[in-house]
């Protein structure tokens, strides 16, 4: 379970989840998940919808209570009952697929809102630290403009520093493309490649099988609530030993 | 005496007009006091309730609901009556200003909680995932992030349910409170004529007519901005 790219450590990996359980009434949506990020590792997942990709994502930073099993940020579990959860979740962003942007407020006040709110930064020195994570995602000439004056892509790039603006351990992606129009979606992807250079341990759920291809350091292949597969990228696509993991990669890549 | 020439002897008698004129400015400022008041306290307060209602205490939740729905259900003249009439019986003598001021104000922020609070409920759940997700906390999310998005839904519901209860202070005549009404009918019944609530009528017109303007313009400017 080596990466592509460099050497991944899993001896102390940056998010680690340990038999993670979620179900909603007789649902059981996770079945035992463990599964571990290594630092600067690109962990993408791919899977059937209805698998439980979202929801284990959502688990991640407890947007969804898990059932049973274990969180782990760091080797420290996120659930404790010492654990304040606000601060955990400064350590891990998340993006989603409708990008939820605050409608009232500006690019760079919807980078600014947790900085200042929640690490009580000053206004200059938040302005200065949103309009870097701005930059970052090319779009520093929008700070002032509102989300409904932005397209698409540019809005879920100002989600993206919103987030990265926190300097978290983990980023999560909730399907990042997949509400966007097709000629929108490079952008945001490239935003993604820059921060995979940069060392910026990632989860990803998403369908851009090209782009998992090209820039992940493994596929993890979800069905029924459980890891069916996983590997790198080349092994998955090329030859998938799971013949669930067959039958989906032919569905979703045509030929 | 023609038809007409009694007509305008009626309802737009020069003299009494001018007699009159100056009470019924008083009376002006009387309402024009109680609406700001009503307004400010009211919305305020409706406010102020619909955010407790957002942590689903189930006590405070209860109470809020029961204060809603009796307030929108009794008419304001009832209330206004029982509390004014009423009290004193109990050793309680409230001025009738603050007995109106009270009952509207009240009926308004009931009026305002339940607006605001369709408005917090309507906002998108991704809206509170996005705010959570960096760290913010459940007020901190309801405060920076909910309300104001609220607020913008709730400003034209706002505006119309203002105006119709700001309107209301007309009754406060039946206890004597002096506002435009009461000043009218005093004057109408010492002169004997009906111009000064004529003059009553132009001051309500000239007083809400650029509010009812404005919640038009609320309206059509907040609708096609939403998300």
């Amino acid at each position: 379970m080596r990466g592509t790219t460099c050497n991944l450590d899993y001896d102390l990996p940056t998010l680690e989840l340990r038999g993670l359980h979620k179900s909603f009434g007789q649902l059981d949506v996770l079945r035992g998940i463990d599964l571990k990020v290594a630092q600067s590792e690109l962990v993408f997942v791919v899977g059937p919808s209805g698998s439980g990709k979202s929801t284990m994502l959502r688990c991640c930073n407890r947007l969804e209570e898990p059932s049973a099993g274990e969180v782990l940020l760091e080797g420290v579990s996120i659930a404790g009952a010492r654990v304040d959860l606000n601060t955990v979740r400064q350590r891990i962003g998340m993006v989603f697929q409708a990008f939820n942007l605050y409608p009232h407020l500006s690019a760079r006040k919807n980078v600014t809102l947790a900085l200042r709110k929640v690490q009580g930064l000053r206004k200059k020195n938040a302005d200065e630290i949103a309009l870097a994570a701005l930059d970052r995602v090319g779009l520093s000439d929008k700070a002032d403009s509102y989300p409904s004056e932005l397209s698409g892509g540019q809005q879920q790039r100002v989600a993206i520093a919103r987030a990265l603006a926190l300097e978290p351990q983990v980023m999560l992606f909730d399907e990042p493309t997949s509400a966007l129009d097709p000629e929108l979606v490079g952008d945001v992807l490239e935003v993604m490649r820059d921060m995979k250079s940069a060392g910026i341990t990632m989860l990803v759920v998403s369908h851009e099988m090209n782009f998992a291809r090209d820039a992940a350091d493994r596929i993890i292949f979800m069905d029924q609530g459980k890891i069916v597969e996983q590997g790198p990228p080349k092994e998955i696509f090329e030859a998938p030993r799971n013949e669930r993991t067959r039958v989906f990669l032919s569905r979703v890549m045509g030929s | 005496m023609s038809q007409w020439e009694r007509f305008v002897d009626t309802f737009l008698n020069r003299a009494v007009l001018a007699q009159y004129a100056p009470d019924i400015l008083k009376g002006v400022w009387v309402t024009i006091e109680l609406s700001l008041m009503i307004v400010v306290i009211g919305t305020f307060l409706g406010t102020v309730l619909a955010l407790i209602r957002a942590y689903e205490i189930r006590i405070l939740t209860g109470f809020i609901v029961v204060f809603a729905d009796v307030f929108r259900a009794l008419p304001p003249l009832v209330l206004i009556l029982i509390i004014f009439f009423g009290l004193p019986n109990a050793g309680i003598f409230l001025s009738s200003f603050l007995v109106l001021f009270l009952v509207l104000m009240l009926i308004l922020a009931a009026f305002s909680e339940e607006i605001i609070w369709a408005g917090i409920t309507s906002v998108d759940r991704g809206q509170w995932e996005a705010s959570r997700s960096t760290g913010l906390g459940f007020s901190q999310s309801l405060i920076w992030v909910v309300l104001p998005q609220a607020m913008r839904l709730a400003i034209p519901p706002l505006t119309n349910r203002a105006i119709a209860i700001t309107k209301m202070t007309a009754l406060g005549t039946v206890i004597g409170v002096p506002d435009i009404l009461n000043q009218a009918t005093t004057a109408q019944s010492f002169s004997g004529n009906a111009s000064p609530l004529m003059l009553a009528a132009m001051a309500y017109v000239l007083l809400f007519l650029p509010l009812v303007i404005m919640s038009r313009w609320l309206e059509h400017k907040f609708a096609w901005r939403k998300a």
